[in-house]
């Protein structure tokens, strides 16, 4: 065959071969990528996604500095079991101001996407400090000292301008006022009105019942707010997907 | 095994690389035909299923597929199964589920599958309960242990987000009571349990308990159901019993909250999960 002969030109040249090979792999590339960043269905348009509040974003660098994602995954896929077992399937929307986003890919414990009210504050300190104390059949590590490392939120302003570098709808108010919104929401006597404003449905509380802000504080925030900002009632899946 | 070929019998490229020569070995054919079948297996895909995007969405495939319709129609299929005796269970009273022999197996079952996805957490895979998250086995009830106060605790939670949730809060008594105090109303606590006492203490602490504490656990202390209080002559401790937990307590109140599950789960499963712990053991 006259074509597949002409092949030989190619296998013979590694000069051509690369030149070729990149074509096929930029084509390829760009079939599966492009489309991404034109296609409206893409990311559906859900209410309530908001950007995480200033603690909660602190919370979040906790959770992957520890690897979290190692162990746990955030992305309910959507199969019966998942559904029935985590809740509604996550949506892209919902990780749009995650970066890098968590989903993981691997599950040793159980998936996180929507733990967010699902248990106690409580529950979370005593599980962090020592997971077998509440599951005794876990075999997670113990992160106790999360609740002796204590935080000022110092650089979280800069936290977020970087991440609305990469696209976070942090405006200049809420990153002027980052620090003040940081202490506020673990301290449920403070006044926290501007932070429910920028923030809204976030969670004050003193998350740990200690004194001071601790790790433990920031990532509990952010464990209680996951999967909880889409209000699902008013929400219509596009079945195209 | 077929004999191998004798070397001369195959070309080779017809090249010489420092006396070394390459074998012009065709592909074997297994190999070569399963590589043609995926190639149409791959054309008749993008045929059948969603593969291109488009300018306004991706093509949609002949046969339709979405996982989303999926597993809507999944959890349908089972939802049909069930929809009748969900249906009876929803509408049932709670009070009369023990009655129906094949109503309340049903919802035991559902309802032990529920507590295993969402209670065991807190609660324990055997509903034993861990320090601070109680016991639902035995018969001391923090709310209430008919299934009707079961079925609400479920239902809205126990200081939860909920607006019916129920609701109590114990003063961190640290703020108003004297170390000495609080040490002499611990001993006074722990002789109504029961447990080793110093009676010099506890004497003292007698008084403290009627001004501080009666209100709410009574003046014998077997506590008040409508607060959520929790009955101190008995040997269950939700806490701890050790002179260091409960002084803690008083100091600083234990004010736990228990999530409500009324926007996670049905009326059935609320119903279903009710039932179920009604029956391990403490129901009333």
């Amino acid at each position: 065959m006259a074509f597949l002969d002409k092949h030989k030109v190619i296998e013979r040249s590694p000069t051509l071969l690369l030149i070729f090979s990149f074509l096929v792999v930029t084509i390829g590339g760009l079939v599966e990528i492009v489309p991404l960043f034109y296609l409206e269905n893409t990311i559906e348009k859900v209410k309530g996604v908001r950007p995480y509040s200033p603690l909660e974003l602190t919370g979040r660098d906790i959770y992957v500095r520890e690897g979290c994602y190692v162990c746990h995954s955030q992305m309910i896929r959507p199969m019966r079991d998942e559904v029935e077992r985590y809740g509604h399937y996550s949506l892209a929307a919902e990780s749009m101001y995650d970066h890098p986003f968590q989903w993981g890919s691997k599950r040793t414990g159980p998936d996180l996407a929507r733990v967010g009210g699902r248990y106690s504050d409580d529950w979370h300190v005593a599980h962090l400090v020592n997971p077998q104390s509440v599951v005794p059949e876990s075999v997670m590590p113990r992160y106790d000292f999360l609740l002796n490392r204590m935080i000022d939120g110092e650089y979280v302003d800069d936290l977020m301008e970087t991440h609305r570098m990469v696209g976070v709808p942090y405006d200049d108010e809420m990153i002027a006022q980052a620090h003040a919104d940081f202490a506020a929401q673990a301290d449920p006597d403070s006044d926290y009105d501007g932070l429910l404003e920028r923030y809204p449905g976030a969670q004050v509380r003193n998350f740990d019942r200690q004194p001071g802000i601790s790790e433990m504080d920031a990532l509990v925030a952010y464990l209680q707010v996951l999967g909880t900002m889409v209000d699902f009632s008013t929400f219509t899946p596009d079945a195209s997907r | 095994m077929a004999k191998k070929p004798e070397k001369k019998e195959i070309e080779t490229t017809g090249h010489s690389w420092d006396g070394i020569e390459e074998y012009n070995n065709p592909l074997p054919r297994w190999w070569l035909w399963t590589f043609y079948a995926t190639i149409i297996w791959g054309i008749g895909y993008v045929i059948a299923y969603p593969a291109w995007p488009l300018i306004k969405g991706a093509t949609p495939g002949l046969l339709g597929y979405s996982t989303r319709q999926e597993v809507a129609r999944d959890i349908q299929t089972f939802k049909e199964k069930n929809a009748a005796i969900e249906e009876k269970l929803a509408q049932a009273d709670l009070t009369t589920i023990a009655d129906d022999p094949e109503l309340n197996s049903y919802a035991i079952n559902a309802g032990a599958a529920v507590f295993r996805t969402n209670c065991i957490q807190c609660h324990g895979a055997g509903a034993q309960g861990a320090k601070g998250f109680p016991n639902l086995l035995d018969d001391d009830w923090l709310w209430g242990g008919d299934i009707e106060s079961i079925a609400y605790t479920v239902r809205h939670g126990i200081r939860s987000r909920s607006d019916e949730t129920r609701y109590s809060e114990m003063p961190a008594f640290g703020e108003f009571l004297s170390d000495e105090e609080i040490d002499a109303v611990v001993q006074y606590v722990r002789s109504l349990g029961g447990l080793d006492y110093d009676a010099d203490l506890a004497k003292e602490g007698a008084t403290v308990f009627e001004d501080n504490c009666a209100s709410c656990h009574g003046e014998d202390g077997t506590g008040d159901r409508e607060q959520g209080a929790p009955n101190l002559t008995d040997a269950i401790w939700l806490f701890g019993d050790s002179v260091e937990d409960i002084t803690y307590t008083v100091k600083y109140a234990r004010n736990v909250e228990m999530p409500t599950w009324g926007d996670r789960l049905s009326d059935a499963q609320i119903k279903a999960v009710a039932t179920y712990v009604h029956q391990l053991g403490g129901g009333e």
